[in-house]
């Protein structure tokens, strides 16, 4: 298990390098004078220009340029928003609380719902329950999430009066953001479960569990249910870094404070500091939540642990 | 072969049938479009639907019916476009990678690896900061995000492919790693590569109405589906159809795709249940 962690840790270090190449060339790939690109958005002082030509002193060799860039990222100094003026760094640490909060409730959203729906289409199968779970299924697998998003809002805010529209702070503000992820993942997650609950119900095991008189829902339960996660465990995993995605979307649906939202004006600022370290941050964030998945993956099933020692 | 999976499968009918008739009206929408779907109508503005206006009219007096059937045009495009793009780059670095192996492999998969390090719509963002708003740009956003999906895949099963006989047999009687890769391992990862392609235009179309949604996109007074719905977001209680028309379309072509693509996955390769998640 020690050295799998440990392989694993190291085949993380050449994606997180490239990582920071990645954010580090989004800048310099722009046409033109980076600085000039950089600064395009906002109307910038001639003061202003210089002392970023001073800072990122294009002069010097590309390379030297990337090492003094992941020298700074590596102290936590992601540069100035062109605009707020503030350290990037500073600004994507008010805003991630509020993601991760709206990710974390989606997670359990998407995870409870999605395990209902999908164990009883299983259970029911090729009965109408099953038809009526898969074809809500397919209805949150194509549902963009900022209609679903209107959508409830329009229900549960304007009409009902349930939860307040838009905003940010306290759980009633954080439901419906929440629900819309999690209702969009769990069709995900309903259509794996039925899938692969279904799989493992047509396995000798769980005959011979029926045969000894158990009944179904513990049949269910007990023998398949545990064997039938494994894979979904996995999506659950790389969900929850696409969640972090789902965010942006969401986060401006709802006018949510976070880091999808700080995202989004970035882009449209044209905030080419604060788009790299908001890039650099999800993008390190999504990494290190596949280790994680990958790693409590592999605790889970040791099958996994042998099958990649033998691929070396 | 589709005729034998739509015998078989009435959704996935439904699904192509629905698709033809949006397919024919986003090609015919500039003739069949009962208004100028970008002309400003103050009069008209905030009509209900019926009469004139089938559909209604948004804020400034503009046709509903017209801008969704324009509208159709751009997402369709961006949904195959997107595909189009991915699916030729992975073909090519899916296949050199399966089939030179070695330095070419790692290289490729070490690449492959760091895309992935970025969430599609992240990916996206990036792009579009790089190359600036607008519709292809858009396009080429979406596809790039797709672009590791493919490569993996396409690289995985020509690895599987490769350790067949007949591919060592052409190589004994000499054949090219060129020719090799075209005539006789592509035609065997056609199958799980057209399941793939036909949920990624399904996600493709979402996530470019979500990059114009968010207005990264084509710029207003363009009509485009995500444009239109974030356009009827502040009278979604006074004037509910200019953002439910856009709303209903985009799910209505999605779900068409999405139950081609369900069929198409259980008959050629239910192994790929799980890309559903892409």
């Amino acid at each position: 298990m020690l050295t799998y962690i440990r392989r694993r840790l190291l085949l993380a270090v050449p994606v997180v390098l490239g990582v920071s190449v990645v954010v580090f060339s989004i800048v310099h790939l722009l046409p033109g004078d980076p600085v000039l690109a950089i600064l395009s958005g906002a109307n910038a002082t001639a003061e202003q220009e210089a002392e970023l030509r001073a800072q990122l002193r294009l002069e010097e060799p590309l390379t030297v340029q990337y090492l003094r860039f992941l020298g700074r990222a590596l102290r936590g100094d992601l540069g100035r928003s062109i605009f707020s003026r503030r350290p990037v760094a500073e600004e994507i640490g008010e805003q991630l609380p509020s993601t991760l909060q709206l990710a974390g409730t989606a997670i359990l959203i998407a995870a409870a719902l999605g395990l209902a729906l999908g164990v009883v289409a299983a259970v029911r199968r090729d009965t109408w329950v099953d038809r009526l779970a898969m074809l809500i299924a397919l209805g949150g697998v194509s549902m963009p999430s900022f209609w679903l998003g209107l959508l409830l809002i329009v229900v549960f805010s304007l009409q009902l009066g349930w939860f307040p529209a838009t905003g940010h702070g306290g759980v009633s503000r954080l439901i419906l953001p929440a629900a819309t992820i999690g209702l969009n993942y769990s069709a995900v997650i309903a259509r794996l479960v039925r899938s692969s609950l279904l799989e493992v119900l047509g396995n000798g095991y769980i005959a011979t569990a029926r045969a000894k008189g158990l009944a179904e829902w513990l049949v269910v339960l007990k023998h398949a249910l545990g064997n039938a996660l494994i894979p979904v465990t996995t999506i659950i995993g790389v969900q929850l870094g696409n969640l972090l995605a789902g965010t942006i979307v969401v986060e401006t649906v709802f006018s949510r404070q976070g880091m999808g939202r700080l995202a989004v004006t970035a882009v449209l600022d044209k905030d080419y500091p604060l788009i790299q370290g908001v890039v650099l941050v999800s993008a390190l964030g999504y990494v290190l939540v596949n280790l994680l998945v990958d790693l409590s993956y592999s605790a889970l099933d040791p099958r996994i642990r042998h099958r990649e020692a033998e691929d070396r | 072969m589709l005729a034998r999976v739509l015998r078989r499968r009435k959704a996935a009918l439904v699904g192509l049938v629905v698709l033809g008739l949006i397919g024919a009206v986003a090609f015919l929408a500039p003739w069949l479009a009962p208004y100028d779907p970008i002309r400003v109508d103050p009069a008209a503005a905030l009509s209900r639907p019926g009469g004139e206006h089938p559909l209604g009219t948004d804020q400034y007096g503009r046709d509903i019916l017209s801008r969704v059937m324009v509208g159709a045009r751009l997402s369709l495009l961006t949904g195959l476009g997107a595909v189009a793009i991915a699916l030729g780059a992975g073909l090519v670095l899916g296949l050199l990678s399966g089939v030179l192996g070695g330095w070419t492999d790692l290289l490729f998969m070490r690449l492959v690896d760091i895309m992935l390090a970025f969430p599609s719509i992240l990916m996206a963002l990036v792009v579009v900061a790089v190359l600036g708003q607008g519709t292809a740009n858009v396009m080429v956003a979406v596809g790039v995000s797709l672009v590791p999906t493919f490569v993996r895949l396409v690289r995985g099963d020509v690895l599987t492919v490769k350790e067949n006989v007949y591919v060592e047999a052409a190589r004994a009687l000499g054949c090219g790693a060129g020719r090799l890769a075209w005539r006789h391992v592509l035609p065997n990862v056609v199958a799980p590569v057209i399941v793939l392609s036909t949920v990624a235009i399904a996600w493709s179309i979402i996530l470019g109405a979500s990059l114009s949604f968010l207005g990264l996109g084509p710029r207003p007074p363009i009509p485009e589906w995500g444009i239109d719905l974030s356009n009827g977001r502040s009278y979604l209680l006074r004037a509910w159809w200019i953002s439910s028309v856009p709303g209903v379309c985009i799910i209505l072509t999605v779900v068409a795709v999405n139950l081609v693509g369900d069929a198409l996955r259980d008959e050629l390769d239910p192994r790929l249940r799980a890309l559903a998640n892409l």
